[in-house]
C-alpha cells in the first residue's frame, strides 16, 4: 500500500466515518426507537436520552398489542417464522434447480440455450404488479393461492434468475481444462460436476444464495396479494402496526430490528464467502 | 502401448475450419511430435483425441478401436495440459491420484502409485501442498505425474514445457525422453519449440492452418523442409531466404549473390530460369577471407552471442539481411566489412510462387551423407 501523509490519513478517516454514519444512522436510530414508547418517539424535540423499555419486544413476542383503542392481536412471530420458512425454502429450491441449470448454460451451448437463459432473466424485468393479476387468477384455479407451495413457486421468479445468472458466471470462470482433466482421468461428467465444478464455484454459489435470500426476504407485493394472514411474511405483517388508533412506531422499530437480524447474521457469517465469491470472477486464470 | 489413427478429421468453429480433413497414423510406442505455430490446430487435435472435443467429421481410432463416440473417461488416455489444469482445491497428492480414484483402487494401491510417480518426478516432498503453494516447475511436474500415474497406453502432452522457465525447460527436455521411454506409452507431444520437437520426437508432424504439412523424422524435416513456411518455422536462428533465379554455367547450376556465383551442385537443370527462393541455414554460411573463392562482401551489423553459438546479422551489398551462425568461441568479425562464403550443398531452393521445396537431383544420396 502507498504511504500516506498524516493529513491524508485524517481526511480519509473522516470521509470514511461520514459514509459509515450516513448509512448506519437510520439503522442505529431504529435500534434506539425500538426501546422507546410511542410518546418518547413522537416527542418534539427528539431526545437521545430516554428510559429504555422492552415493552415493544414484549408486545411482539406475546402477540398482544396495547393501543388506545384496546388490545390487538399481532401475528408478528408467526410472520417471522413464515419469512424464514419461505425464504429458506425458496432459496433451497432455487439452488437445486438453478445450479445445475447454470452449469448447463455455462458448459453446454446448445441451440437456443442463450434464448432460454435470457427468458429466465427476463422474469426479473417484468414489474411484479403486471404479473400479479393473471397470477392470482391462475393460482385460484389451481388451488395454489394461500399455500406455501404456491408462494415458494412465485418466489422462484425472484430467486431462480438471480442464482442462475450469477452462478453461471462462476461456472464459466472455471477453466474448462480443469474439468477436461478430470474427465480424462476417468471420471464421469456427474462426478466432474460434483467434485470439480461445485467446489470451485462454491463461494459464488454461497454469494448468489445469500443475495437470493435477501431478495426473497424483502419481497412484499407477491405475499401481500397471494397469502392471507397465516402465511404472511414480516414485510406484509408489518402493515398491522398501522392501527386505527395510530401508527405504532415503537413496535415497528422492534419488528424491523427482529426481522433484519436473520439476514444480518447470515450476511455476517457469509461475509468471507461473499467477498471471495464476488471478487473471484474479477480475476481469471 | 497402442496405436492411434486419425481419419479425415474435420473440426469447425462457426465458419472457421480448425482441422481440415486431417489424417494421421501414430505407431505403437512411437513418440510423435505435433509441431506448428499457435493457431495451427495442434491443441484442438489433441483434445479431440482425448475425447473432450467432438470432430464434425472423421474417426478417431485408438488401438484399432473406433473411439470417436466414446466419452473421454472411457478412452484410457493420459493428458497433460499446457496450463497444467490442476484442481486448485485438491492437494498435489489428490491431483495425481485422480486417475487412480476413478478406477476404484484400494487406498494403499493409490498411495503406492502416487508415491512412485512422485519420486520419479522429484515432487514427493510437496504432495501435501495445494497447487497454489507449488512453484511453476512443481506444478508442471504434478500435471505430468497426473498424466503418467495410471500408465495410460496413450499419452497426450500439450506443450507441457511452455509455461516453465528456461532452465527447467532445458532440464525437462533432457529428462523427458528417458521418462517417456520408461513408460513405454505411445506419445503425442505438442510443441511450438523446434528444439523440443527435435529432442523428443521419433517423428515430427508439422501442422499449419489445420492440416499436416509434412511428417518425418527430425532430420528429414530439418534437411528437407517441404516448403518455405516449414523451413522458416524449423530452426533457430531462422533460415535466410533470398529471391534468386538459378542459372546454368560451365560447372552446373548456380545462383548469383551480390554478383558472386554460388554453385548448387545438388540441383539439376530443371530449376534453371524459374524464379526461386534460396533457403540458407545460418550455419551453412561462414565468414572467410576476402581472397577466398566465392567470397561475398557484407557489412556486419550486429552480433548476438548465444551460449553454444554466435549469431551475426550482416548486410549484403544490396542491403539484404543475412544471419550467420558459427560455433561459440570461433573467431569472426564483430563489425564493419567482412566476407562470407555459402556452402551450396546445404542450400535449399523453393519455388517462388508455390513455396514448395524443389527436388534435388540426388536427394537420397545427400540425406545419408549429411547431419544437421
Amino acid at each position: 500500500m502507498e504511504t500516506m501523509s498524516p493529513l491524508e490519513r485524517i481526511l480519509r478517516g473522516l470521509a470514511l466515518t461520514l459514509v459509515v454514519v450516513f448509512f448506519m444512522f437510520p439503522i442505529f436510530w431504529i435500534f434506539l426507537m425500538s426501546f422507546q414508547t410511542n410518546e418518547t418517539i413522537l416527542a418534539i424535540p427528539p431526545s437521545i436520552v430516554f428510559s429504555p423499555t422492552l415493552s415493544n419486544y414484549a408486545a411482539l413476542i406475546t402477540g398482544k398489542l396495547q393501543t388506545a383503542a384496546g388490545t390487538l392481536d399481532i401475528a408478528f412471530m408467526s410472520n417471522l417464522g413464515n419469512s424464514i420458512f419461505l425464504s429458506v425454502a425458496s432459496v433451497a429450491v432455487s439452488l437445486v434447480l438453478g445450479v445445475p441449470a447454470a452449469y448447463a448454460f455455462a458448459r453446454h451451448k446448445f441451440k437456443g440455450s442463450e434464448d432460454i437463459a435470457f427468458t429466465l432473466l427476463s422474469f426479473r424485468f417484468a414489474p411484479p404488479l403486471l404479473v400479479l393479476l393473471p397470477l392470482t387468477q391462475y393460482f385460484q384455479w389451481l388451488g395454489l393461492s394461500n399455500t406455501y407451495v404456491g408462494l415458494i413457486w412465485v418466489y422462484q421468479l425472484i430467486c431462480l434468475p438471480l442464482i442462475l445468472w450469477i452462478v453461471r458466471g462462476y461456472f464459466e470462470d472455471i477453466s474448462a481444462d480443469v474439468e477436461y482433466a478430470y474427465r480424462i482421468a476417468g471420471h464421469s461428467w456427474l462426478a466432474t460436476f460434483r467434485k470439480i465444478a461445485l467446489p470451485l464455484a462454491g463461494p459464488g454459489i454461497a454469494a448468489a444464495g445469500l443475495l437470493a435470500f435477501i431478495f426473497a426476504w424483502n419481497n412484499f407485493v407477491f405475499a401481500l396479494v397471494l397469502a392471507s394472514a397465516d402465511k404472511q411474511p414480516v414485510t406484509v405483517g408489518a402493515l398491522a402496526f398501522v392501527t386505527s388508533s395510530g401508527i405504532q412506531y415503537g413496535q415497528i422499530a422492534a419488528a424491523i430490528v427482529l426481522s433484519v437480524t436473520p439476514t444480518l447474521a447470515l450476511a455476517l457469517y457469509a461475509q468471507r464467502y461473499l467477498v471471495e465469491g464476488l471478487s473471484l470472477g474479477a480475476v481469471k486464470g | 502401448m497402442t496405436t492411434l489413427q486419425l481419419k479425415n478429421i474435420v473440426k469447425r468453429y462457426k465458419s472457421q475450419t480448425v482441422l481440415d480433413d486431417l489424417t494421421l497414423d501414430v505407431a505403437d510406442g512411437e513418440r510423435l511430435v505435433l509441431f506448428g505455430p499457435s493457431g495451427a490446430g495442434k491443441t484442438v487435435l489433441l483434445r479431440l483425441v482425448a475425447g473432450v472435443i467432438e470432430p464434425d467429421a472423421g474417426r478417431v481410432l485408438i488401438g484399432g478401436e473406433d473411439m470417436t463416440d466414446v466419452d473421454a473417461e472411457h478412452r484410457g488416455v493420459g493428458m497433460a495440459f499446457q496450463n497444467f489444469a490442476l484442481f486448485p482445491h485438491m492437494s498435489a497428492f489428490d491431483n495425481i491420484a485422480s486417475p487412480l480414484t476413478a478406477t476404484k483402487s484400494s487406498k494403499e494401491k493409490i498411495a503406492a502409485g502416487v508415491q512412485k510417480v512422485a519420486k520419479l518426478l522429484k515432487i514427493d516432498h510437496v504432495l501435501t501442498h495445494h497447487p497454489k503453494a507449488l512453484s511453476n516447475g512443481q506444478k508442471q511436474r504434478t500435471a505430468l505425474a497426473r498424466a503418467l500415474v495410471g500408465s495410460p497406453p496413450l499419452l497426450l502432452l500439450d506443450d507441457p514445457l511452455r509455461n516453465v522457465d528456461a532452465k527447467l525447460r532445458f532440464e525437462m527436455r533432457l529428462e523427458l525422453p528417458r521418462l517417456l521411454a520408461a513408460q513405454g506409452a505411445t506419445v503425442v507431444y505438442v510443441t511450438q519449440d523446434y528444439k523440443e520437437a527435435m529432442a523428443l520426437g521419433d517423428r515430427i508432424a508439422v501442422m499449419a492452418s489445420g492440416s499436416i504439412r509434412q511428417i518425418g523424422t527430425p532430420q528429414e524435416i530439418y534437411n528437407a523442409p517441404a516448403d518455405i513456411e516449414i523451413a522458416r518455422l524449423f530452426g533457430d536462428p531462422t533460415i535466410n531466404l533470398l529471391d534468386v533465379t538459378p542459372q546454368r554455367g560451365g560447372e552446373g547450376v548456380f545462383v548469383e549473390l551480390s554478383n558472386v556465383r554460388v554453385r548448387l551442385a545438388d540441383y539439376g537443370a530443371d530449376v534453371v530460369g524459374s524464379p526461386c527462393v534460396l533457403g540458407l541455414r545460418p550455419e551453412a554460411i561462414s565468414f572467410v577471407d576476402a581472397a577466398a573463392p566465392g567470397a561475398i562482401p557484407v557489412t556486419v551489423e550486429a552480433e548476438t552471442p548465444l551460449n553454444e553459438k554466435t549469431v551475426t546479422l550482416a548486410l549484403t551489398a544490396r542491403g539484404r539481411e543475412i544471419l550467420v551462425s558459427r560455433p561459440a568461441g570461433t573467431p569472426g568479425p564483430t563489425a564493419g566489412p567482412a566476407h562470407i562464403a555459402v556452402n551450396g550443398t546445404q542450400a535449399f531452393l523453393f519455388d517462388k510462387t508455390s513455396g514448395a521445396l524443389l527436388p534435388r537431383a540426388d536427394l537420397a544420396a545427400k540425406r545419408n551423407g549429411e547431419a544437421a
